[in-house]
């Protein structure tokens, strides 16, 4: 390196910095560096970190807008969600009133079916059984008549009336 | 760096400072490059390396030496923009070339046998004479004459005016001096203390525990203030430009 000013023959007198010879050199120098940084600076870094930093800060700001947006998004399908559950158990609550007053109704249909079916039923059972007790009282008397008629006859030859017997049975079964 | 001719305290702190033409050993003209050439580029190079090198990826998510960069520049920025007001943006590339070069040349001379251009009154000299010059211009061409009045305090009583003009004037007038010399002595005066306990160190041969304990924390502050320094100088530059533009209190 160029700068083992120990090995040098010459020791500095003083401080080098107050040696103006130097001076016209080292300012000569300066200025050319300092030309040479600003122009790569002016030309080439300082615009690149600016535009790098800008888009870094587009980035962020898009993507915290996206961010905002899909929570927007989040909280509209919780609220779509919230109300098709309402809906859907709306509609279920409809759905079983309607089946329970339908099979209130068919139950109540079948029931008066029913009820009307067994009156009618026991009405013309009602209705047979009178026709058979009539029936079955008729043919007492008249077989009361013909027993009353065969005994007359067994007992009294000859002395049987029928149409008085037959008074005397009926009198009879009526009392 | 810790052999000083091995004979007793042979030590020239200030050797580290003489400006030498790289080649031969001629008188140095004006053009000659010198050593003071080589770190000068060297810094150059420095710069090139972080801000345009560093920064090629142009990554949104950025790399290591990106982020530094992007560091560096957001640093500065806000530093002109706080100091110097919404209007001394527009200076901001003057401010970060200066506080590049001087934060690399300052870290630069802390490298063993370095050089240390900063540490030369006529690179800070020259940089304090540039801004102080320019400050003023600008501060003509944006006040005219109403940029003296930065020197006449209406917010003192009226008898002190003048006295605190004269005052303002003075003070305005050493602003290159200090800006200069602060920068110079603090990188001087640290290589200069570090040399002079390597000479202790080299004196001492094996046994020199002490002064390469000394270094080493003399080094660490030097880390420090190459930083602070290049803060101070472009700070102190802001400042300065902030009373161009802005010259009435």
């Amino acid at each position: 390196m160029a700068t083992e000013a120990q090995g040098a023959v010459e020791h500095a007198d003083g401080m080098p910095q107050l040696d103006f010879s130097t001076y016209p050199n080292q300012i000569f120098w300066l200025v050319v560096t300092l030309v040479v940084i600003y122009l790569v600076l002016t030309k080439i870094a300082l615009p690149r970190i600016a535009s790098v930093l800008a888009e870094r800060q587009g980035t962020i700001a898009n993507d915290l807008a996206a961010a905002e947006d899909l929570k927007q998004q989040a909280v509209e399908a919780e609220e779509a969600y919230n109300k098709a559950l309402a809906d859907a158990k709306a509609e279920a609550g409809r759905i079983v009133a309607g089946a329970r007053a339908d099979i209130q109704k068919d139950l109540d249909d079948a029931t008066a079916k029913a009820d009307a079916e067994i009156a009618a039923k026991s009405a013309e059972s009602e209705k047979r059984i009178s026709e058979i007790r009539a029936s079955a009282l008729e043919s007492i008397e008249a077989v009361a008549n013909d027993t009353a008629v065969e005994v007359v006859k067994a007992i009294m030859p000859g002395a049987e009336d029928g149409k008085a017997v037959k008074t005397a049975v009926t009198a009879r079964m009526k009392g | 760096m810790a052999t000083e001719g091995g004979s007793g305290f042979n030590i020239h702190p200030m050797d580290q400072f003489v400006v030498k033409p790289l080649f031969g050993d001629g008188p140095i003209a004006w053009y000659t490059p010198t050593n003071v050439t080589l770190w000068l580029a060297i810094a150059i190079l420095a710069v090139i390396a972080l801000l345009v090198l560093g920064t090629r990826g142009r990554a949104i998510v950025p790399s290591r030496t990106q982020s530094i960069a992007e560091l560096a520049y957001g640093f500065v920025y806000q530093m002109v923009e706080d100091v110097a007001g919404k209007d001394g943006v527009k200076y901001f590339p003057y401010i970060m070339t200066l506080f590049m070069f001087i934060v690399f040349a300052n870290f630069l001379g802390l490298l063993p046998m370095s050089f240390t251009t900063t540490s030369h009154l006529a690179v800070t000299g020259t940089m304090a004479i540039a801004v102080f010059v320019s400050v003023t211009v600008i501060g003509f061409v944006k006040h005219g004459v109403s940029f003296l009045s930065l020197f006449w305090i209406t917010a003192a009583p009226l008898a002190l005016r003048p006295i605190l003009a004269l005052i303002e004037v003075i003070s305005y007038f050493v602003r290159p001096v200090s800006h200069s010399i602060r920068l110079m002595g603090n990188m001087m005066a640290g290589h200069a203390v570090m040399k002079v306990f390597a000479g202790f160190a080299g004196a001492l041969g094996i046994g020199a525990v002490a002064p390469i304990v000394a270094i080493s924390a003399v080094y660490a502050l030097e880390i420090l203030v190459s930083f602070i320094q290049a803060y101070v100088f472009a700070i102190l530059t802001c400042v300065y430009l902030k009373d161009a533009l802005h010259p009435h209190h």
